[in-house]
């Protein structure tokens, strides 16, 4: 075995466990020196990065890959905890972390002049570990347990400008909720032991028997992963929570919400795959109704999230709204391939949906960014105290451009070619939905138009004027540019990402009999 | 490389470029028929015409909040019903939450 | 009929904790009222582990003669009662603190009045 062999086959494990060592040993350096704690987190992130890379050339060349922890010979198959990771997992474990190294490299300057930024690092990285794990990890159980992780490391990394009432309110709002939900998942984590005596995704996916118990696990796991992702009606804590944390925590948080809306896919796709697609009532398969259910929380969630996001004053909390907004996109175009499973543009609105999670997190990435660095300058979180901040903030402006354009699906930007694949499929399921998308899609540019109009344009507020404007730092606008670079390469050459990343993640979620042959041919 | 096909359409951003490019080139040939009145120095550089004192551009702008005035007001019903909905109450977000699982549960439940 | 009990104990705790959370408006009730919920699925995990006539798996003290362990109960759902509860002690700790905090910069615990964050 080659060294290169032993590290793809360790990887799993290490992928969760170097960020998580690198969380405390972080704090430990930060005693010594601030700017070699600095250091150490992005080389952890990098690292981490590598590995991950190293994984998924494996993973995308020859298949899915299993790592047990524990007992690998005993003739009990419960005693042990798998990790299995197909492209799925990896594609949502290379977003997780492009978000994780950006965002650090923001925080860099962006929380320079705070204190207690030790126990930042250490948040998120906790945090960064806890949604890699979410997403490699092929036992409920251990799910739950990195959800609890996310959890609270989200809910502390909220709170970071403590000084405010309102960061506190965001944080015990997220807390509640997430809580409350996390304890569901358990419950019917225990209804899924309670009948099957197994806690693997592989194993109870393939005894599944789709009982009453199991339509009520269904639904506990749907909604609270869907509350998880911010899908309306139950969006309510997300624009409270990423409109009052620091820019950079919120990237790593996105990094958390889309690993729950991972969950959904991996709970209907995989768990619930094979038994709603065969199951028949009233002539009507199973796997229609519940992929309508899911269109219907898109459409509403879409548009909410950007009527809400129309009357918003609040910088941050309107690219929040859109945040929403963009979640039902994903939903959408996943709710499209489900309720059309089998026929040929399922497969292309499942396409045009995981691509939009890369470029939901790039863009909505950018935008916060570009926020976080209009409120690094001014220190002004409305939109009406600001105004002409264009002729002294030129990168940032052109930044903005580009992620608005990006969000609104304008091309050649990353986001009209998802968008392009999700309105294409949907169409064929029904054009009413098609058209909704499109109408909120042009709303969603209105909403920027008044954002560039109202920051960018115009005189020069006194307000602002008098602090002395600048440029945001270097380390910021790095960081700004990465995700603008990415998202005119996905817009240029949407093809590579799709055939190199995309498509093998999506024939994995409908192929779930490879990931359930995975553990009961290895076992 | 470029393009990209949905089963029913394509898109390549090569092609789009270069229409957007003649589409540029087009207006910027019928810009040259035009003819050129503006002068400088004249009162036709003030941004506002009228017997009335100039205000300065910072009471002109329009404020963000008020630029979609139009838009929000002829939606005051749907704007009030969603404003009613996002209390801000933490009990109420869980309420929903309780609500929209009752309503999957009836759903799927039946089903 | 007895043994329905527990589980009958695990949904009243569940609405008990739900009811606490959405219609109480003090935050230390709203946190007395997660904490029941949690209470109630630990005590769902730890009905589900019960098994008649089982031995604690330790292989070291087995009783004499077996050699395989038939009766021994398979320790999964007390291992993640512990872990559950471990992870509720830190949210508890976590959402009192929040609770101390949101005190002293609103100076009140009824949770209608904090309602900074809306629309």
């Amino acid at each position: 075995m080659t060294p290169l062999e032993f590290l793809i086959e360790q990887s799993p494990a290490l992928i969760v466990a170097v960020p998580l060592l690198g969380a405390f040993l972080t704090s430990l350096i930060g005693r010594v020196n601030e700017k070699a704690r600095n250091i150490f987190a992005l080389f952890i992130v990098c690292l981490t990065g590598v590995l991950i890379a190293i994984l998924a050339s494996d993973v995308l060349t020859s298949g899915p890959r299993l790592y047990v922890f524990g007992a690998q010979n005993l003739q009990v198959p419960m005693v042990r905890i798998i990790f299995e990771v197909d492209s799925m997992s990896i594609f949502m474990a290379i977003i997780t972390i492009i978000l994780a190294l950006v965002a650090l490299v923001y925080s860099w300057s962006f929380l320079k002049e705070y204190d207690g930024l030790d126990k930042f690092y250490t948040l998120a990285l906790l945090l960064i570990t806890s949604t890699l794990g979410m997403e490699l990890t092929g036992d409920m159980f251990n799910f739950f347990v990195f959800l609890e992780i996310s959890c609270i490391t989200s809910c502390a990394l909220i709170a970071f400008w403590i000084t405010e009432g309102e960061a506190l309110e965001a944080a015990f709002k997220y807390l509640v909720i997430s809580s409350i939900g996390a304890l569901f998942i358990l419950f019917s984590i225990g209804l899924l032991y309670a009948q099957y005596n197994a806690l693997n995704i592989a194993t109870l996916a393939s005894v599944l028997q789709f009982s009453f118990v199991d339509k009520i696990i269904l639904v506990l796991l749907v909604v609270v992963l869907a509350m998880k992702a911010g899908v309306v009606p139950m969006h309510m804590w997300l624009p409270d929570s990423y409109g009052r944390a620091p820019p950079s925590v919120i990237l790593v948080i996105m990094g958390a919400t889309l690993a729950s809306f991972y969950g959904i896919l991996r709970v209907i796709f995989t768990l619930y795959g094979e038994v709603l697609t065969t199951t028949m009532r009233f002539n009507l398969p199973m796997h229609v109704l519940v992929g309508w259910l899911l269109i219907a929380l898109a459409v509403v969630t879409i548009i909410v999230g950007v009527l809400m996001a129309l009357i918003q004053s609040d910088f941050m909390r309107l690219i929040a709204y859109v945040a929403v907004a963009e979640i039902g996109y994903m939903l959408l175009a996943v709710g499209t391939g489900f309720a059309a499973w089998g026929t040929a543009y399922a497969t292309t609105a499942l396409h045009g949906g995981v691509l939009h999670i890369l470029n939901d997190a790039l863009d909505i990435g950018l935008l916060f960014l570009v926020a976080g660095a209009v409120y690094y300058v001014t220190k002004k979180r409305l939109l009406d105290d600001l105004g002409g901040l264009a002729r002294t903030m030129k990168y940032t402006t052109v930044f903005l451009l580009i992620g608005l354009l990006a969000v609104a699906g304008m091309p050649p930007l990353n986001g009209f070619a998802s968008k392009f694949l999700i309105y294409e499929s949907v169409y064929q399921l029904n054009p009413i939905l098609a058209i909704v998308a499109i109408l909120c899609s042009i709303l969603m540019l209105a909403i920027f138009v008044k954002v560039f109009y109202a920051a960018f344009l115009g005189p020069q507020r006194n307000i602002t004027a008098s602090t002395g404007l600048k440029e945001a730092p270097r380390s910021m606008l790095i960081a700004m540019g990465v995700f603008a670079a990415a998202a005119i390469f996905i817009g240029l050459f949407p093809n590579y990402v799709l055939d190199t990343l995309v498509k093998p993640a999506v024939s994995a979620l409908l192929n779930h009999a490879d990931y359930i042959g995975m553990v009961i041919g290895g076992v | 490389m470029f393009g990209l096909e949905s089963g029913s359409g394509f898109w390549n951003p090569v092609l789009w470029g270069c229409i957007i490019f003649i589409a540029f080139l087009l207006l910027y040939g019928i810009r040259g028929f035009g003819r050129s009145t503006y002068k400088k120095g004249t009162e036709q550089e003030s941004s506002f015409l009228s017997g009335n004192p100039e205000s300065t551009p910072e009471e002109m702008q329009v404020k963000a909040s008020n630029l979609y005035w139009g838009f929000t007001s002829s939606m005051k019903t749907l704007y009030n019903g969603l404003r009613s909905m996002h209390t801000g109450d933490v009990g109420d977000y869980v309420l929903w939450f309780i609500i929209i699982l009752a309503i999957l549960f009836v759903v799927i439940g039946v089903m | 009929m007895i043994e329905y009990i527990p589980y009958i104990a695990v949904v009243a705790m569940v609405f008990i904790g739900l009811y606490a959370v959405v219609f109480r408006r003090n935050l230390i009730k709203i946190v007395i009222g997660i904490t029941i919920i949690e209470s109630g699925v630990n005590l769902f995990l730890i009905t589900l582990g019960y098994r008649g006539g089982g031995i604690a798996p330790i292989y070291t003290s087995l009783p004499a003669g077996t050699t395989y362990p038939e009766e021994m109960v398979l320790p999964v759902p007390q291992a993640l009662t512990l872990t559950s509860i471990v992870i509720g002690v830190a949210v508890l700790a976590l959402m009192l603190s929040l609770v101390m905090h949101i005190y002293r910069k609103y100076g009140t615990l009824n949770v209608r009045k904090m309602r900074r964050l809306k629309e």
